[in-house]
Formats: C-alpha cells, sequence, structure tokens
C-alpha cells in the first residue's frame, strides 16, 4: 500500500503510537480519581486557545497548550473552593472554555475550516512542530509517572496516607495536573477535542474490567489504546474513514469485547 | 503469631511523651469544636478515644497527622512540633474504612506495600527487602493467602486487617486508627481487638484509636476515661507500672 510510505501516514502513526501512550498513562489515574470528564473540559478550553492562536497568529498548539494549562490550575483552585463538588468546578470551566472558543470563532470567521481539523481531529495534518511538542509531551509524562510511580499509586488509592507518610502531596497534584494538560493539548490535533478524553478513559474502562492488580491495569490500559490507534489508523487509510472516529470506535469495541470475556470467565 | 519484624531498638527512656497536644484549638466554620484541648499519649500507652459524633474525634486525628492545622496551640509527634516532625515512617494510621475507592484495582501485597513509601523513598525502587517486608507483615495478620486478590473483592474484616498490615509494614512507633472495627461483625471485631491488644503487649508501639466499642472500651481500657476535654473522652492504659520501666523486654515468651 502506498499510504505507508507517505510521509503524512507515517507522522500520523509516530504521533498516534505516542499519544496512545500518555492518554491512558495518565488517564488510569484521572479516572481512578472520578475525574475522567476533565479532559473534555481542557480539551474545549484547549480549543479556545487554539482559536486565540489563529486570531492573533501565533502556534496554534502552543496556545491551546498554554490555555489548557491556566485551565487545570483553575480546576484545582475551585476544586478547593466547592470541596465537596469536584464536579462543579469542571462544569465551570468547560463552559467559559466553550464560550471563550465561540467567541474567538466569530471574531476570526475565515479560519473556520482550519478550526474544524482541532474539533474533529486530523492527524493527516500533523507537521514536524506538532510531532515535537508530542514527543516532548509523552517523554516528559512516562518519564514522571515512572519515576514517581508507587508515590503516585499510594497518592491516588488514599490521599491521606499519602499526607500522613509526607509525601509531597501538593506537588504531586499540580504535576498531575499539569501533565493532563500537556497530554489533552497535545492530542486534540489527533483524535480532535471532541474526542480525546475518550482516549482517556475508554482505555482504562477496559482495563479496569479485566486487571488482577494496578500494575497489571496501566499495561492493559496502554495495551488497548496502542492496538486501537494503529489498527485504528491503518483501517481508515484503508478505508478512507475519519481516522480520530475510527480509533475511538475501536475502543469501544475493545470495551465491549471485555464485557463478553469477563461473562465467559465467570461461567 | 510471628511479629518479630515489629521489634526496634530498646528506648533508654520508657515514658516519653509520644503525643502531646498543648492548647489545641480547632473551629469548623465558627463554631468551636476543640477548645484548649491538653492530652499527653506516652510510651507505649494504649489511649481509646471515644465521643458522639461531631466531638472532634476525627478532627483531632487529621490534626495529629497534619491534614488539618490547629487554629491554635501546639501538637507535637515523639517531642517534635509537628511543622518541623518529618519522620513519618514512624507513624502508622489506619483511615476510616470509607476512604477508598472499592473499585480500584489493587492488590493486598500492592496495597500494604505502600506502607512503607515515603519522603525519603522516593525515586527508590521496590526492592527483595521491601517484599519481605510487606509478606512479613502479612504473615503477622495471617492473611498471606489473600496477598494477589484485589482489596474491593475482600469482606470487611479481611480489608481491615490489610489496612492494618500496611500500617505496620515500616514498623512503626505510633499507630493511629480512626474506627477500626466499624462496619464488621461482632465475631471480627473481637478477633480484631485480640490482635491488637497482643500488639500493645508485644511490641514498642504507642496506640491511640478512636472507637464506639464499648466493650473495648470497658473491658480493656476501663470504664472511666482518664481524661475528658469537652465531649473527647480519652482512656488511657499503659502496657506496664511506671516503675518497670526497666523490664523492656517484649519477646513474646511462649504465648501463641
Amino acid at each position: 500500500m502506498d499510504i505507508f510510505l507517505d510521509p503524512f501516514f507515517q507522522r500520523a502513526l509516530v504521533g498516534g503510537v505516542l499519544i496512545g501512550v500518555t492518554a491512558p498513562l495518565i488517564g488510569i489515574f484521572l479516572v481512578l480519581r472520578r475525574l475522567s470528564m476533565i479532559g473534555d473540559t481542557l480539551s474545549h478550553v484547549s480549543i479556545a486557545g487554539v482559536a486565540l492562536g489563529m486570531l492573533v497568529g501565533v502556534y496554534p498548539l502552543g496556545m491551546g497548550l498554554v490555555f489548557a494549562l491556566a485551565a487545570s490550575f483553575a480546576i484545582e483552585k475551585l476544586r478547593k473552593e466547592y470541596k465537596t463538588y469536584a464536579e462543579l468546578s469542571i462544569a465551570i470551566i468547560m463552559s467559559a472554555g466553550i464560550a471563550l472558543a465561540t467567541l474567538f470563532f466569530s471574531l476570526g470567521r475565515g479560519f473556520n475550516i482550519s478550526v474544524s481539523g482541532y474539533l474533529f481531529g486530523n492527524i493527516y495534518t500533523l507537521d514536524r512542530l506538532d510531532l515535537l511538542l508530542v514527543g516532548i509531551v509523552t517523554a516528559v509524562t512516562v518519564l514522571f509517572v515512572s519515576c514517581n510511580f508507587k508515590e503516585m499509586f499510594l497518592l491516588f488509592f488514599d490521599e491521606e496516607a499519602a499526607a500522613v507518610s509526607g509525601l509531597p502531596i501538593r506537588f504531586y497534584n499540580v504535576a498531575v495536573t499539569m501533565l493532563t494538560a500537556l497530554v489533552i493539548s497535545a492530542a486534540i490535533k489527533i483524535v480532535g477535542a471532541l474526542l480525546v478524553s475518550s482516549l482517556v478513559t475508554i482505555p482504562v474502562a477496559a482495563s479496569l474490567r479485566l486487571a488482577k492488580s494496578f500494575k497489571h491495569s496501566v499495561i492493559l490500559a496502554v495495551l488497548f489504546s496502542e492496538l486501537a490507534v494503529v489498527f485504528g489508523l491503518v483501517l481508515a487509510a484503508w478505508f478512507n474513514l475519519a481516522p480520530g472516529a475510527t480509533v475511538v470506535l475501536l475502543l469501544i469495541a475493545f470495551l465491549l469485547l471485555t464485557f463478553l470475556v469477563k461473562r465467559n470467565l465467570r461461567v | 503469631m510471628d511479629t518479630s519484624f515489629l521489634n526496634q531498638a530498646e528506648r533508654v527512656l520508657c515514658h516519653d511523651p509520644i503525643i502531646s497536644l498543648e492548647d489545641v484549638c480547632f473551629s469548623y466554620e465558627g463554631m468551636k469544636v476543640i477548645e484548649r484541648l491538653n492530652f499527653v499519649a506516652r510510651e507505649r500507652d494504649f489511649v481509646g478515644l471515644a465521643g458522639s459524633n461531631g466531638a472532634g474525634k476525627t478532627t483531632l486525628l487529621k490534626m495529629l497527622v497534619g491534614l488539618l492545622k490547629p487554629e491554635s496551640g501546639q501538637i507535637k509527634l515523639f517531642g517534635t512540633p509537628l511543622a518541623a516532625f518529618r519522620d513519618w515512617q514512624r507513624v502508622g494510621y489506619v483511615p476510616q474504612k470509607s476512604n477508598f475507592n472499592p473499585l480500584f484495582p489493587a492488590t493486598v501485597s500492592e496495597v500494604v506495600t505502600s506502607g512503607l513509601y515515603n519522603r525519603s523513598t522516593i525515586f527508590k525502587r521496590v526492592g527483595a527487602a521491601e517484599k519481605r517486608k510487606c509478606s512479613a507483615a502479612l504473615e503477622a495478620l495471617d492473611i498471606s493467602a489473600l496477598a494477589g486478590r484485589k482489596i474491593g473483592q475482600l469482606s470487611g474484616g479481611q480489608q481491615q486487617r490489610a489496612f492494618l498490615a500496611r500500617a505496620l509494614v515500616g514498623s512503626p512507633e505510633l499507630l493511629i486508627l480512626d474506627e477500626p472495627t466499624v462496619g464488621v461483625d461482632v465475631e471480627t471485631q473481637d478477633s480484631f481487638v485480640r490482635l491488637l491488644t497482643h500488639l500493645h503487649q508485644h511490641h514498642h508501639l504507642t496506640f491511640l484509636i478512636v472507637t464506639h466499642d464499648r466493650e473495648m472500651l470497658a473491658s480493656f481500657l476501663g470504664s472511666e476515661p482518664a481524661q475528658t476535654a469537652g465531649r473527647l473522652k480519652f482512656y488511657v492504659k499503659h502496657s506496664h507500672a511506671p516503675e518497670d520501666c526497666e523490664v523492656a523486654e517484649l519477646s513474646h515468651g511462649g504465648d501463641e
């Protein structure tokens, strides 16, 4: 197949494989903290950043990343403000993001077409700079999680116990928040802002059904997401489908499969 | 029961204060919860903390482990003011049962080993020594067979033992438990209390336990609180008479 030799496809594949590792890696921590929806919020705010970037002529993905970072801190701040209503902070920031994005869109009607690439994802438009950004985000995330794996396990399993054992809780919470913003904004060009959170949550949802331990669940989540990304991109190229959507639908198929497998194992 | 992994270096002094509270006050949204509380728990004391709902029991525990800051007054652990206290591996803490997500995919041994993680182990790998400590703690609490099971699939009593194993795995000197016997059946409660009293008699441990268990309070800690402050009642039992300090022999003898 010629398409596999196409540099656009190769860049897409590399970008997809990189995000395929990071998204579930950070996702498992978010899901276990009941913050699955944070991905959606950050991606919508990120889109506002992308739109502003296009409006003022700054690298859109970079601007999106800055917006996502700012939003992640705002969420943390609001989460403390409304202690028991963690989801309220997510809803507030999500609305702010969509409102801002809409405002910026209306200011620059000319770039509507390229914005849709960020909304629905357009992995074939990944350029070298995008790939570099995704590569750096992946390296930072993988390095951080592998160096602090046991501390993060304790923090997310039992935050109080982690605090009592003297771990720098605030540092870890801020770090995870920042990493989340990085991963989400790096992923929006690949699957699109509307589907980013699926890459963060569905592999984890599938792995949680089968995992025998925490380590096992992390490995399984990354495995599911990689399988979906690689096969999804190949299928999309072959049949000329929307790549982001194909990847996400494959993930959903895997999730359904885990339901079947689990049922058969139990009987 | 082999709890030999808990034995620590011998102390020179016997009655060092482990927990000291000096004029500690705490209010929650303008309501005074704890007012000018003074209390000292000494080495190897077994302190039962009782009081009605809202008396400030959990608030006090959270202040002790640094999760909440007192409004005024001072808290010391092992003679060090809390702000400067860094030896958190000397403290084992078992929070209320409801604190963890039952769907979390962690195994019992992952949970127990996590009791060894602290500020000084960041960037260090879990090696053979940690695995040994974990299996010793599992063995001591008689849950070795559950090592590979997921924590959310265990019964209440088994979870309780797993969390106690996590608190003990780092060989702490102070053990803080928040209502450890809530939500488990009477039989399991009894065996848990026996386990705690055994640990108290044979190991270098000081206990602070929040409990509603009247039977434990009455039969083990006596019917009268040693100190009452506001609605908080402190029941205290020492492991031996003050004059027997030299007899620091903690061996198990022939028992069990």
